[in-house]
């Protein structure tokens, strides 16, 4: 494997879910990649399919959704199409996920130790003891505080946030080359995001990991991603660094999202709303999905607009960006 | 624990005395007892002989207070019609009832919680549509009437099993029991069935639900996530979960099926406690009937508290420490 090679590699990923009311494409033909020890936002409001994403590279999508074109290159493997004992091989130790809400990701009535322990000797023949051992590492690894005794706990003995590290101490517990985090720190406390992200990070760099972080709030990303990938009903709607993202967004939604962040120096003044809200996935026209909320759409936005590169390393899906401002 | 415990069965000894005047009123209520049990024709100094050694001349309150002293010491009074102490009469009867509603639980346990989890994990199948359409038969066809048509079925016109009594027993610490000889079994068969149907249905129901529900839980996506085997999801992460709500609500079947197992053990002649209560209250036994009552209360309250215990340790967030009552 090369080192230029991404971790993950996603083509055209599209997936629907075949209603009796019609399909609702929740991923539409998107593409992205994951660099080693990369961190990747992903981005967008509730419902614009991110979530539907990080299930469909784990292969853990729901009835009646269906993965139906595109591909997921993993490591140089396709896995779109992988058998389902393949498919269980790769995931929890090749790719692990991390979920939005702590408190519904342990089961309630299973042992912190007996959930770690599974999800270490699912993947390799280690004694009961080792797993224990390496449980112990893992959790004192994300700054759990007398990590011998906990194990011994059950999840309702734990905070939220406490909760949260051990499911990342789950995460990590195969040593994995890519994390995607569901919006992993939405249900927790400011001052406990800021800790969890802190160590997020750290982890990426020490260790190589790629990490897809899925969450709706740009504030999040901002500090933590490198790339960022803003999606809008199915779709990538722009995509480049972090940085020149944030201070100068081409797409109408990105720039409505970036101004609907309040900040200081807009105090006093109401602060922006993208107008109207996120279509129904049923009844998307053939058209650019923002149309009818945006500024700028005119006759040509009735078409779908191809991603084009205004910029080196940007991209963006829109006919007319805001390209003027930089 | 300990305090959970002194706190419960405080709470048992009330119930106990609240029941037993229930109770007591209750059979007043019902008729006197010397107008069936003694001969028409006797005069009428036997007649008033045979009350006073029955206990019946005095006032309700006076018989209630000395019925509770004796109940206090163990003694629940002695039936009128078999003469031997009520208690004593009805423990012979009760390991044929017992049998029969282990039996008859045992069935629905084994077999409703594998087949209410198929049904839960293919909820669209033909397997699962067919396993929810025979659970609603279960819940509505009524118990005796599917007592008479196995029998009618099974013992008169394919002549496969027996139709009534307990068959061979053996002793088992000195307590016959049917379901370890093949004669036993065949007898105990059918009426077990019988009285397991009811509970079936709802063990399916219950172990659906639960089932339906827990897939539908991020944790189960995240055990997923991690790797896990489906049999591991299903068999640990999913069935420790609905076993909650199974056991709470069989635990509490359980005494159901022990105390109205009557009208099984009267279609398949079944000789035990339930037919028992039946015999008794026809001829106005009230000592039997009493006794029978308290011992049904007593029942309740020990299961209760055996699920409670059970389910504190299904449920590690449940500590009985906390629990009120």
């Amino acid at each position: 494997m090369s080192q230029s090679q991404p971790t993950l590699q996603i083509e055209d990923l599209k997936t629907h879910f075949l209603t009796k009311a019609g399909d609702v494409k929740a991923v539409d033909g998107i593409s992205f990649n994951v660099n080693k020890g990369e961190v990747l936002g992903l981005v967008g409001e509730s419902g614009c399919g991110k979530s539907v994403t990080g299930f469909s590279i784990m292969g853990l999508i729901d009835h009646p959704g269906k993965i139906v074109g595109g591909r997921i290159i993993f490591n140089g493997t396709d896995l779109v199409g992988l058998a389902e004992t393949e498919m269980r091989k790769i995931r929890g130790r090749k790719i692990a996920l991390i979920f939005q809400d702590p408190m519904m990701t342990l089961n309630p009535v299973l042992r912190i130790d007996t959930q770690m322990i599974e999800a270490i000797q699912a993947h390799e023949n280690v004694s009961r003891k080792v797993a224990r051992l390496r449980a112990r590492d893992a959790l004192g690894q994300v700054g759990i505080p007398s990590p011998d005794e906990r194990l011994r706990a059950y999840p309702h003995q734990f905070s939220g946030g406490m909760r949260q590290r051990v499911a990342i101490a789950i995460a990590l517990l195969n040593k994995p080359d890519l994390i995607i985090a569901d919006e992993p720190t939405t249900a927790l406390d400011v001052t406990i995001q800021a800790q969890i992200l802190y160590e997020a990070q750290k982890l990426c760099r020490d260790t190589g990991t790629a990490m897809i972080w899925i969450t709706h709030d740009l504030t999040v990303v901002a500090g933590l991603a490198d790339r960022i990938c803003v999606m809008y009903a199915g779709r990538i709607v722009e995509k480049g660094g972090i940085d020149e993202v944030l201070d100068d967004p081409f797409h109408p939604y990105t720039y409505g999202l970036i101004g609907s962040v309040p900040s200081r120096n807009k105090r006093g003044s109401p602060l922006y709303q993208i107008p109207g809200m996120t279509p129904s996935l049923l009844k998307l026209g053939s058209g650019c999905a923002f149309r009818e909320r945006c500024s700028r759409a005119d006759e040509a936005c009735k078409n779908m607009p191809q991603a084009t590169k205004p910029k080196p390393g940007r991209e963006v899906r829109c006919f007319h960006p805001h390209l003027e401002t930089s | 624990m300990i305090a959970f415990l002194i706190r419960r069965l405080t709470q048992s000894g009330l119930v106990l005395l609240v029941m037993s005047l229930l109770v007591f009123i209750g059979v007043f209520a019902i008729g006197n007892p010397v107008d069936i049990l003694i001969n028409p024709d006797a005069d009428q100094e036997e007649i008033e002989r045979a009350i006073k050694a029955l206990g019946l001349d005095k006032p309700m309150w006076e018989q209630y207070w000395i019925f509770l002293v004796n109940a206090l010491q163990g003694d629940l009074g002695r039936s009128f019609v078999f003469n031997i102490p009520a208690l004593q009469l009805i423990w012979q009867r009760m390991p044929a009832t017992l049998e029969l509603a282990g039996f008859a639980m045992f069935l629905s346990i084994f077999l409703g919680i594998p087949l209410g989890m198929i049904a839960g994990l293919k909820p669209d199948s033909w397997v699962g549509r067919t396993i929810m359409s025979g659970s609603i038969l279960g819940f509505s066809l009524p118990t005796f009437w599917v007592g008479l048509m196995m029998i009618l079925l099974f013992a008169v016109y394919l002549g496969w099993l027996p139709a009534s009594g307990r068959g061979e027993t053996v002793d088992v610490f000195g307590v016959p029991v049917s379901f370890l000889t093949l004669n036993g079994l065949s007898h105990i068969l059918l009426p077990a069935i019988n009285l397991a149907l009811f509970k079936l249905s709802l063990t399916i129901r219950l172990a659906r639900a639960g089932t339906r529900e827990a897939m539908l839980m991020d944790y189960v996506k995240f055990a997923r996530a991690k790797g896990l085997s489906n049999a591991r999801v299903i068999m640990v992460h999913v069935f420790k979960n609905i076993m909650i709500p199974v056991v709470t609500v069989l635990g509490l079947e359980l005494g159901n099926v022990i105390a109205f197992s009557v009208v099984t053990e009267t279609i398949f002649s079944w000789p035990g406690m339930g037919k028992l209560i039946i015999d008794s209250i026809n001829v106005l036994d009230r000592p039997v009937i009493v006794a029978y009552l308290l011992m049904t209360v007593s029942m309740f309250i020990v299961i209760n508290l055996v699920v409670d215990i059970i389910y504190s340790m299904l449920d590690p967030r449940v500590r009985l420490g906390d629990m009120k009552s």
